[in-house]
């Protein structure tokens, strides 16, 4: 019971969090209120037994790449979002077909709930770090690697992109 | 116990918004945050169904490693740091020449 009542309290704080980054016009805004979904998220993370991954959350997520948003709407002097048309095609077509993808994905959850069953907070500790390095150091081994060569790539780009020409 | 499916509809109702904040906002970088929303939602399905194989891992008879799902939010976190980095260099590149966070105003490929 009071597994669910946590899930319940931070599902809705997230959910607020990602309203709440639609609704703000200011980026500034959108941008803490998602470091409010990134922790409620690490939270619900713990809930599910996935320790490390919520302190690499907390750590990646709500840290640096918030961290890099925040500077960058500082370094442009970002003001608040102009009112413009935008397209047709994304409001006509785009909001109806949201909302029943996510109507059907809950449907087709809730009729397969018993098939899928539940979750409780995992007894053995399955989440530690000993166990993911394992897997990642030797199972994981090359994609391992080759992500070191995704993010060379992506910081050179970055440098690139981010030069001023002369 | 909370029923598994409670996780999955949070996270579709967390890519869901990400997809209508992506259709909706007008400005660059809260598109941008957008996506890192759709990316942080399918982490937590990663992450569920993560849970789920270790506490079936008996009945079913494969070998799935239990704990992939959480060893790939590592990858998804990798690939959405990279993608931070490179799309904000694009976005001040493209603020530099356009002097404009709108992406009604900026219509051409060319920088």
């Amino acid at each position: 019971m009071p597994h669910q009542i946590l899930f319940i309290f931070f599902g809705m704080i997230c959910v607020a969090g990602a309203v709440n980054l639609l609704a703000q016009r200011h980026p500034i805004n959108s941008a803490l209120s998602l470091v409010v979904v990134m922790c409620s998220l690490a939270l619900i993370y713990l809930l599910l037994g996935a320790e490390f991954v919520a302190a690499i959350q907390i750590i990646v997520y709500a840290g640096a790449i918030m961290v890099l948003f925040v500077f960058v709407i500082m370094l442009l002097n970002a003001g608040a979002e102009e009112r413009s048309r935008g397209s047709r095609i994304a409001l006509l077509m785009g909001i109806p077909g949201v909302v029943t993808l996510t109507l059907l994905v809950g449907w087709i959850m809730i009729n397969r709930n018993h098939e899928l069953g539940g979750i409780i907070i995992s007894p053995t500790n399955f989440g530690a770090t000993n166990n993911i390095a394992n897997l990642l150091f030797r199972d994981f081994l090359l994609p391992f690697e080759v992500t070191s060569v995704l993010i060379l790539i992506a910081i050179m780009g970055a440098v690139v992109l981010g030069r001023r020409e002369n | 116990m909370v029923p598994l499916s409670w996780y999955l509809i949070l996270s579709a109702v967390l890519f869901s918004l990400g997809v209508l904040g992506f259709l909706l906002k007008r400005n660059i970088i809260t598109i941008f945050m957008s996506i890192e929303l759709m990316l942080n939602a399918v982490n937590l399905s990663f992450v569920s169904f993560a849970n789920y194989w270790n506490q079936n891992a008996a009945r079913a008879m494969t070998n799935v490693l239990p704990l992939s799902g959480q060893v790939f939010v590592f990858f998804v976190m990798v690939v959405a740091a990279a993608e931070a980095a490179v799309g904000l260099a694009i976005i001040i590149a493209v603020f530099r020449t356009r002097e404009t966070l709108n992406v009604d105003r900026v219509n051409l490929l060319k920088l």
